[in-house]
């Protein structure tokens, strides 16, 4: 199997080594926060009860769906380039910049609910971990964003190939990493709170 | 045109088991709740790395270098846990 990934398809080893060191480091500073919640949860249990029925469950399921289809968008791109389909590459990834900008959009929508609800990082532990647990996952997905972008434009310019597309491979391993945290923050957060 | 048919598939996948997860959590399970939810993001979790992230065909040295960084998450979720729950 790994023979044959090396003739043409897939990005070179040590970019991909490279990119899992790098979510290794990502997965450590959310580790962080994790954490954090663990104790907290496990402390005051009562408060993130009470506090986690604020959040919108059906804002949160319907973000979740939004990201899981992102990261749908982002693998269907990575096969289509490895095949030498630039089209469907380049649909892939716009397809996958406008979920994330629905993410972000929902996101804010959510956001301004609190605000107008009187919730704020420091209204108490449950909602302070709330928010910069979403706030730096939402700040992952911007910097995705930037990086397909990036992606979109040196796609326009004829850049990769089913020989050479190791940035393509790479930002969609972020991507779904990205998609990870969500997948664990959504329940955490918005169901068993 | 087998992969895209398998990533539509594993999606499908992810879809119903968030519909579960957001299911369960109406109901009232105590603890059993935290349990099947953290169960069920675990597998999402796999069927991505899996798929999505290509670990099913990756060499065993990237797959170490995937897998490493959670026994460091377990350690200093567990450790710090020791400190704080015997306090």
């Amino acid at each position: 199997m790994a023979s044959k990934e090396k003739a043409g398809k897939g990005a070179p080893v040590a970019a991909r080594l490279g990119i899992w060191t790098f979510l290794a480091t990502e997965l450590l500073l959310f580790g962080g926060l994790f954490t954090a919640y663990t104790v907290f949860r496990i402390t005051y249990p009562d408060l993130f009860h009470q506090e986690h029925l604020k959040l919108n469950r059906l804002l949160g399921a319907l973000n979740t769906v939004v990201l899981l289809t992102s990261s749908l968008s982002m693998a269907v791109a990575i096969a289509a380039i490895r095949q030498g389909k630039k089209r469907l590459m380049q649909a892939g990834i716009v397809l996958t910049l406008v979920l994330a900008a629905a993410f972000l959009a929902i996101k804010y929508m959510e956001w301004t609910e609190d605000f107008a609800r009187g919730l704020y990082p420091g209204s108490n532990l449950f909602f302070g971990l709330y928010f910069v647990m979403t706030g730096l996952h939402g700040l992952h997905v911007i910097f995705g964003m930037c990086v397909m972008l990036y992606l979109v434009v040196q796609g326009q310019r004829n850049r990769f190939s089913a020989d050479y597309h190791t940035p393509v491979e790479i930002t969609g391993l972020y991507w779904h990493f990205v998609d990870l945290v969500w997948i664990y923050l959504f329940p955490l957060l918005y169901l068993i709170g | 045109m087998a992969y895209y048919k398998s990533y539509v598939m594993v999606w499908i996948a992810l879809i119903v088991l968030t519909g579960a997860t957001v299911g369960v959590s109406f109901l009232n399970l105590g603890l059993w709740n935290a349990a099947v939810a953290l169960v069920i993001a675990s597998t999402k979790a796999t069927l991505v790395g899996l798929y999505f992230m290509h670990l099913r065909h990756e060499i065993k040295l990237v797959i170490g270098f995937a897998l490493f960084p959670l026994l460091f998450l377990a350690l200093i979720i567990i450790g710090t846990l020791s400190d704080t729950m015997t306090r």
